[in-house]
């Protein structure tokens, strides 16, 4: 256990170096949480009742997202991990005793939660200064306060697991551009992260529900606002450890397939 | 103890001629061709022996290494390292031995090089007063400490070859793999990676497993020699065995004045003119003692030298041999 916490602070402290980067995402982020809300707005003042969450649920929604945008947005990959399958590299970390899986997303780990750390707290904190209705609220109780902990947690691990799939797919396949972007497509539409999911149409929802997106950014972030109550809140989180448990078991079956025939070639 | 027995390996490679209509047709019937990169490998290394793996670009060096490290899954054969079979046994097997891939890097590129140390330390779950100890070494016969503290992106190849090398031996292996060490060295880091490799065979008794395409490496370093070709191992001996079998010829080189030196039997010129003559004489018609006395009693000998065959022209020669 002990190497791959070492493994998770030198990621984690390479990934706060960048320092211009955070400030550059922290400024987009607001930039585009506003536009995104203000376009929200537009469509409220047309009658708030016609809308599936009230304007205060979706603004919490909103910056939450924009804070912790470094935990979930799909597009975001380890480029190293991709060249070192490419490149053969991946010689060098299958000659340490550790697991190729559990190594990778540790890794993933690391990378995501120095960005979102050095992210998170000025968007947190300038959000909740905002005039109302655009500023964020806490949680409604301190129920769904617990609640939102354990299932952003457990939609962190679903979706790295789900991305470990892509990362492993490499080893198929001579270019991995082409299933990352429809990856990174799909993943977005169905997670939520374009529109919130309760805005899709009714007959969509329960098949969105079920999909393992929705237990990405969705299940949380819904949970904080006070969107969905208790007992909805605690099967969507058991939702969401089903399908942690069912992408992690693939992605270790499939790199263990793949293991078996990797052939790393040149000198 | 290292163990290979008929160590078989093929590989399917994709092929297709040039042109527009083959590649179209490609896209609906792959054709492969296979290449056996080894066939019938089978040798042993003991315990704290040096062996140079010789052989030329694609020869199956890097696949034996590949296979002796647990990356690779041969066809079929036995290999056995301390007991353990490496690809099945592959994270017990790994913790035992140490790899330098000359053109691969290990170290973390945008952290110090003590940090990647460090990351290494805790995967290799060492000790770390051992670590500490292990560490000053690597430093000292490696001459990093000025470096280690360094971002491995600012360093020179010379000097993450060095911080490589160390990074390999953080965990005392048992058994030490080098593929090309030396590649892209220049001359001072080569001979203190030399004289380093040297260092940690005798006195730690680490068994070093070493390919290259550099003779002088193989000369400074190895006792013993596996050559090998086409995927197979062709020879397997000591170096000055070899020497022997191959050095039916020397090459004097004469400075002299007077008239043009006149050449006897079994002398091959290369150069004659203006009292310059670069001779080869075969060595088992004529000794050398003989060409000597035969040159100096025709002309007044100013400067002379004896040269052998490097092992350079040595391995052309096995390589034209056993035409690979």
């Amino acid at each position: 256990m002990k190497k791959y916490l070492s493994f998770f602070r030198i990621r984690f402290i390479a990934g706060l170096q960048y320092r211009a980067a955070a400030w550059a995402g922290i400024a987009t982020q607001f930039a585009w949480g506003g536009m995104t809300l203000l376009m929200f707005w537009a469509f409220y003042q047309n009658g708030e009742n016609s809308f599936p969450m009230t304007f205060p649920e979706l603004s919490s929604y909103i910056w939450m997202q924009q804070a912790f945008l470094a935990m979930f947005m799909a597009w975001f990959f380890d480029h190293e991990i991709f060249e070192s399958i490419t490149s053969g590299n991946i010689a060098y970390e299958l000659c340490r005793p550790c697991n190729i899986y559990s190594m990778w997303f540790i890794k993933n780990m690391a990378i995501r939660l120095s960005r979102m750390v050095l992210r998170c707290f000025p968007i947190l904190l300038v959000a909740a200064f905002l005039p109302a209705p655009f500023h964020i609220t806490l949680p409604p109780d301190w129920l769904s306060g617990v609640l939102f902990l354990v299932s952003i947690i457990l939609g962190f691990l679903v979706l790295i697991s789900f991305s470990m799939l892509i990362y492993i797919s490499a080893f198929y396949m001579i270019s991995s551009v082409g299933i990352r972007i429809l990856a990174t497509s799909v993943i977005e539409f169905f997670a939520g992260a374009v529109i919130p999911i309760p805005f899709f149409p009714e007959a969509l929802q329960p098949i969105m529900y079920a999909l393992p997106f929705a237990s990405m950014q969705n299940t949380p972030f819904l949970i904080y606002t006070g969107h969905i109550g208790e007992i909805k809140a605690l099967q969507s989180i058991a939702l969401q450890l089903i399908w942690f448990i069912a992408l992690m078991i693939a992605g270790r079956i499939l790199i263990k397939r793949a293991l078996k025939k990797i052939i790393v070639q040149g000198g | 103890m290292i163990e290979l027995k008929n160590i078989n390996k093929t590989f399917k490679v994709a092929k297709r001629n040039a042109g527009f209509s083959e590649a179209v047709k490609a896209l609906f019937k792959k054709e492969y061709t296979y290449i056996n990169a080894l066939q019938d490998v089978s040798f042993s290394i003991g315990d704290g022996e040096m062996v140079g793996y010789i052989g030329p670009n694609g020869a199956g060096k890097s696949s034996t290494i590949k296979i002796m490290s647990g990356i690779l899954t041969p066809d079929s054969g036995e290999c056995m390292i301390d007991g353990r079979i490496p690809w099945k046994d592959r994270i017990a097997h790994v913790k035992n031995i140490g790899v330098v891939f000359g053109q691969r890097s290990q170290l973390w590129w945008d952290v110090p090089v003590i940090d990647s140390f460090e990351l290494i330390r805790d995967i290799y779950k060492v000790e770390n007063a051992e670590y500490k100890k292990t560490l000053s070494q690597l430093i000292e016969l490696l001459n990093i400490g000025e470096i280690v503290k360094t971002p491995t992106r600012q360093l020179s190849l010379g000097q993450r070859m060095r911080c490589e090398i160390a990074a390999s031996l953080l965990h005392s292996p048992k058994i030490l793999f080098l593929d090309e060490p030396t590649i892209g060295l220049d001359a001072v880091s080569k001979i203190a990676v030399r004289e380093f490799i040297k260092t940690i065979n005798r006195e730690n008794k680490t068994t070093v497993i070493l390919t290259t395409h550099d003779m002088q490496d193989i000369e400074a370093l190895t006792e013993r020699i596996l050559l090998i070709g086409k995927g197979r191992i062709l020879l397997d001996g000591s170096l000055s065995e070899l020497k022997t079998r191959n050095s039916t010829h020397k090459t004097l080189t004469v400075d002299y004045s007077g008239e043009k030196l006149p050449l006897s039997e079994h002398m091959t010129v290369i150069k004659n003119i203006d009292g310059h003559a670069e001779i080869i004489i075969d060595t088992v018609f004529l000794t050398v003692s003989q060409a000597i006395s035969y040159i100096s009693s025709k002309v007044e000998v100013k400067d002379m030298s004896v040269m052998g065959e490097t092992v350079d022209e040595m391995v052309v020669s096995l390589y034209k041999e056993f035409e690979i």
